[in-house]
């Protein structure tokens, strides 16, 4: 019977994390709606998430675009289809590498110092004396960091498909013998746009995720500084689970027959 | 005037508080004292509405605070009249020391232009015996004395009416922890505030307190004026003010 009790448990355990997580996000996206703001600490955000991501975001797209280029053109030329090199990385980057790849970088760039700061705080009691201050300690450190991340995100993933192409096209042209031009062209004319808006979107929905996952474990953080170490690395796994979980949801919604 | 009515409140199955009850009145510095883990800094969330309590109910000029919802007006303003400088400072390490002390300033209700914040801040930060060149510096560059200073600093900016004080000389040499006390018992007296501090520093005691609680087992053991601390017969009282391992209040060793 222990063993039934056990998975019970767990699955409870689950739950209310699930309803934590929930309420917690629901509480976040209300604040829009309600003053005072704080823009500076979103400018802040946006310049840390956003702008100084771009370097990672650069570099992961653009081997992941020639590694890509080098695959298909292998595996195409099994049964004569290495033509195919440039509509395939331009699908695969767009549709799938580039919002996910980008995502997983923003959880391990983003999520980690979102947590380890804010858990760094509430460990230090910094967010007792935020509230004694009269200053919500959701509007001023948790809203401005998950509007910024989810709206400078999707800005990262477009960077990065146009730099992961970019990755293909170079390898494609300089090894595998392509003509630039026709290169470009079969790239342009294969995507769609709904290619194009469902990386976005998706952009969009794993910048909420990692932000919200910093905030959330950063807040609920354990004392000392075990608890802020429990609490990054809760956060970065959680938060990469779930985006590559929602962009499973996200390609079954765009892309399902 | 602050009244706490049998406040409880229990962390799973530990039971922290088990029915404060305590009283200060307006103007007076009370001073709590206790060994570790005996609930006063629960007290003093429970008050500030930091941590809710479980049962019973503060009340601060006859209005009860416990029941106030997160983020009302009301609640802003009931904050609005506490300052409150925390065991470790509490400073915000992405902000140089002026804003720090002119957090409240800088936002919200009480919100001032940012030449005049800045020049409340130095102004505070003269007060608590640092230089105006302070005011650029971040938190992290200052030594423990100088960020508990500037923690001082920062509760007393918008001039409040209450003021808290979470062990303010804990990690302080003898001497910077003197002129901590000092400090205190002068912006106490010269702001008329109502205090109360936490502390299990008996040289605290005796520099800032009017009136003296000592919290024992989740509940008040003893109160009084400072003077009849060393007369009372009370030998819980007795052996932390004296400071020694027999007695009443088991010590793990």
């Amino acid at each position: 019977m222990s063993f039934f009790a056990a998975i019970g448990r767990s699955f409870l355990i689950l739950l209310s994390a699930i309803g934590r997580v929930t309420l917690f996000a629901v509480e976040t996206v209300s604040h829009i709606a309600r003053p005072p703001y704080y823009p500076r600490e979103l400018a802040t955000a946006l310049l840390q998430i956003g702008y100084f991501s771009l370097p990672v975001v650069g570099l992961t797209t653009i081997f992941t675009g020639g590694a890509l280029a080098l695959q298909i053109y292998a595996g195409g030329a099994r049964f004569s289809a290495e033509a195919v090199v440039p509509q395939i990385v331009a699908i695969g980057i767009v549709r799938e590498l580039g919002p996910v790849l980008v995502g997983l970088m923003i959880a391990a760039r983003v999520t980690s110092s979102i947590a380890a700061e804010i858990a760094t705080m509430k460990v230090t009691e910094q967010i007792d004396a935020l509230v004694t201050l009269s200053t919500n300690p959701m509007k001023y450190l948790t809203l401005p960091r998950v509007l910024a991340a989810t709206l400078v995100v999707p800005v990262l993933v477009g960077i990065g498909d146009v730099i992961g192409i970019m990755g293909g096209y170079m390898v494609g042209v300089n090894r595998l013998g392509f003509n630039a031009a026709t290169y470009l062209t079969n790239t342009i004319d294969f995507l769609e746009a709904l290619d194009i808006i469902s990386s976005l979107v998706k952009g969009a929905v794993f910048g909420f995720i990692a932000a919200l996952m910093g905030c959330y474990f950063g807040m609920r953080s354990g004392r000392g500084a075990q608890g802020v170490g429990a609490a990054t690395k809760g956060a970065v796994v959680a938060a990469s689970v779930l985006i590559l979980a929602a962009n499973f949801l996200l390609t079954e919604l765009f892309f399902a027959a | 005037m602050i009244e706490i009515q049998g406040i409880t409140k229990a962390f799973g199955t530990k039971e922290v508080l088990r029915g404060v009850d305590l009283t200060v009145p307006k103007g007076e510095s009370m001073v709590i004292i206790g060994g570790s883990g005996t609930g006063k800094s629960v007290t003093l969330k429970c008050i500030l509405g930091l941590i809710p309590p479980d049962d019973g109910v503060v009340l601060v000029d006859g209005q009860d605070v416990t029941h106030m919802k997160q983020g009302s007006e009301e609640r802003d303003a009931f904050l609005a009249r506490f300052g409150m400088l925390f065991q470790g400072a509490a400073l915000f390490d992405s902000l140089p020391v002026w804003q720090n002390v002119s957090f409240r300033l800088l936002r919200g209700s009480l919100k001032k232009s940012k030449d005049e914040a800045r020049e409340i801040a130095k102004e505070k930060l003269r007060r608590v015996g640092l230089t105006p060149d302070v005011a650029d510096l971040y938190p992290a560059e200052l030594s423990g004395g100088m960020q508990k200073r500037v923690g001082l600093a920062r509760a007393i900016a918008a001039d409040p009416e209450i003021i808290f004080f979470d062990e303010p000389t804990t990690g302080l040499d003898p001497i910077m922890a003197g002129v901590i006390n000092d400090l205190i018992r002068e912006i106490v007296v010269e702001m008329g505030a109502t205090a109360m501090t936490i502390t299990h520093d008996m040289s605290s005691v005796r520099a800032i307190a009017d009136d003296v609680a000592m919290i024992h087992n989740g509940k008040v053991r003893w109160s009084g004026p400072v003077g009849d601390l060393d007369g009372s017969h009370d030998p819980y009282l007795h052996q932390f003010v004296t400071g020694s391992a027999e007695g009443p209040i088991e010590a793990l060793r």
